[in-house]
């Protein structure tokens, strides 16, 4: 079945546009609207989000392929985001990882550049390092979906985890 | 008038609290009343009854230098539209914080978000701006929507839309979200990425977006703390406001801490007026228990690491680590930068490798790929850097390590090459020893890149 951009979804689009006086200009935010509800960008949406902008289909693909906070495939009900940048790695959130990975049941040993992103079995979570999420006095942190968790222990990472079902 | 703040978030004595003045304060919210309750917008009506000119000469006045990372003066970045212009002019708030070891703009805009508004809308009348954006990372989603409701509380009252205030001036300011790239946050990527395209750098010259930027039309594009500064300077005026702080570095600044010391946190100083001793010993409670120091990155990770040992030469004289001024010229003497305000403690406990392998993993994830040089370069420092650090490095990988980040260094379209460049300079020309100690004698000459390895195979050297 093609994905079909529900029609709340086409209006919050179609608002972006009137703020910019070129249509590219809202791309980024057209992606957001579709990640938005699907919580990824469907392949097959692609050539819809071109049509609407007036654009190319490869336009639409350089940008979702650039961008890290984009995804190609779905990830879990949970996304989960833990900072891998220096000051939360100080505090401790390979630790984390580790920690939310195991309690999460991810199997993460197949993670690498191209693939950041891993879910659980159960669809329930995904789990991904992101770099700085500019919260460095407070590490480690993580990100749960929009929320943001501050001064993590690995020890929490089964109270995280419950707070999301 | 008496502020209190929540429980444990009291400001320290040595900080001057004019920007973070509403954080962390008991009672306060984001919403308008509460800003107008004290004082708020009156900085726009003022400047409204101003010509723009008179505005930005205010802004030069006060000399406010860029708090995002350049420190290059606002008033003067304003002063480059060329005096001619028929296009229209835009205005970008650039709310992509994502240099690390800084967290300030996340709390203004989930905090005190009018106070960012008001200064883009004085902001955008003295240069004469119609259309403004706000470039807020993705990782800020709750303030993208406290940004949103805070621009329909101002369009009520009429701060923002049409006819502002009477005056006849027109202002729109929309919400525009990243989504996860750390080059967003230089100005020309910025602009590419808000046209919709990849964030690739703009060469300069010519495309100075004070002349071509946004659409190819003059665009100035300024950190969410340096445009709350603006509110500031227009109430209390530029000569005032240039009485904060230190000649040259005026004003206060708000100063990032992350990394080994008992209190991280964020401290707005007068600019110049605290040293690194007071910032870590007294305003931080001092380094973890038994510990001593080892380095600190002064302004962001792209900053050049300071060794704790050196000694540090001012125009008029030495000092140590601990007797640095915190402004932008004393880091520059020191052979930094203050950058973002972003400062990065490290102590003995930490491995330099370490600490520069994980620096240059971001480097190599967030390089954007448009020069040679930088992308590749990032991703063989990485390399290199996870040899050492794996403990699989050989005495010569330090060397060629080094040699990459002078190939890259000077030799891209924008400033990440040296962003990513200078860590590595700096950590191998101050702590060579430690690195090379770090590296196995038994693998000089080794090949020990697998991708070298294969080719080497198939080439049967």
């Amino acid at each position: 079945m093609p994905h079909q951009v529900p029609l709340e979804v086409e209006q919050e689009i179609d608002q972006r546009l009137t703020r910019y006086p070129d249509k590219r200009s809202a791309l980024l935010p057209a992606l957001h609207a579709i990640q938005g509800h699907f919580r990824y960008v469907p392949e097959d949406l692609v050539e819809w989000v071109a049509a609407k902008l007036e654009l190319e289909a490869i336009q639409v693909m350089e940008v979702l392929t650039f961008y890290p906070s984009f995804r190609q495939k779905a990830p879990g009900r949970y996304h989960i985001r833990v900072c891998r940048t220096l000051s939360c790695a100080m505090a401790g959130s390979h630790g984390l990882m580790d920690a939310l990975a195991e309690k999460a049941g991810i199997d993460r040993s197949h993670a690498d550049h191209h693939h950041p992103i891993c879910v659980s079995k159960d669809g329930r979570f995904s789990i991904e390092f992101a770099e700085c999420l500019a919260s460095c006095g407070t590490g480690p942190v993580c990100m749960v979906n929009d929320d943001l968790h501050e001064q993590v222990r690995p020890e929490d990472a089964r109270k995280l985890l419950d707070r999301y079902s | 008038m008496s502020i209190t703040y929540k429980a444990g978030k009291n400001p320290h004595p040595l900080e001057h609290r004019m920007i973070f003045r509403n954080i962390d304060r008991e009672g306060w919210d984001p919403g308008i009343e509460t800003y107008l309750g004290e004082g708020g917008y009156e900085s726009l009506r003022k400047a409204m009854a101003m010509a723009p000119g008179e505005i930005q000469a205010q802004v030069k006045t006060a000399g406010v230098r860029g708090r995002g990372g350049a420190g290059f003066p606002a008033g003067v970045k304003w002063g480059f539209i060329p005096p001619n212009n028929t296009k229209p002019v835009y205005l970008i708030c650039n709310a992509d914080e994502s240099e690390p070891g800084t967290f300030k703009d996340r709390y203004i805009m989930h905090q005190d978000p009018h106070q960012l508004i008001e200064g883009m809308v004085i902001t955008a009348f003295a240069i004469g701006c119609h259309t403004a954006y706000i470039y807020i990372r993705e990782e800020f989603p709750f303030a993208a929507k406290i940004l949103e409701g805070a621009i329909e509380e101002a369009r009520a009252k009429n701060f923002v839309g049409r006819n502002i205030l009477g005056t006849g001036f027109d202002l729109e300011i929309h919400v525009h979200r990243g989504a996860g790239a750390y080059i967003c946050g230089e100005e020309t990527g910025l602009i590419e990425s808000l046209e919709g395209k990849r964030p690739y750098p703009r060469i300069k010259p010519p495309y100075f977006p004070a002349a071509m930027g946004l659409y190819l039309c003059p665009t100035i594009v300024n950190n969410v703390e340096t445009l709350c500064h603006v509110t500031h300077i227009l109430k209390m005026g530029g000569e005032e406001y240039a009485k904060l702080g230190t000649p040259n570095n005026t004003g206060t600044r708000i100063l990032c801490v992350s990394g080994d010391v008992q209190k991280p946190g964020y401290f707005e100083v007068q600019v110049g007026k605290v040293t690194m001793g007071q910032l870590i010993n007294e305003m931080c409670g001092g380094l973890r228990t038994g510990r001593t120091l080892k380095a600190v990155i002064p302004g962001g990770s792209s900053a050049k690491v300071l060794r704790a040992d050196e000694t540090f030469k001012l125009k008029d004289r030495e000092i140590s680590i601990w007797d640095i001024p915190m402004d932008f010229d004393s880091l520059a003497a020191c052979g930094s930068m203050a950058g973002s305000g972003g400062v990065i403690v490290i102590d003995d406990s930490r491995s330099i490798a370490w600490v520069l392998n994980n620096i240059n993993a971001f480097y190599a994830h967030e390089s954007c790929g448009q020069c040679t040089p930088c992308r590749e370069g990032s991703l063989w420092m990485k390399k290199i850097s996870d040899r050492i650090v794996a403990g699989k490095g050989s005495p010569d990988d330090v060397d060629t390590l080094e040699s990459v980040a002078y190939r890259i260094d000077g030799r891209t379209i924008c400033a990440f090459g040296e962003a990513a460049s200078w860590p590595t300079e700096s950590f191998i020309a101050k702590f060579r020893d430690e690195l090379k100690a770090a590296t196995s004698d038994s693998l000089k000459g080794a090949i020990v890149n697998p991708e070298t390895k294969l080719a080497a195979a198939s080439l049967k050297v």
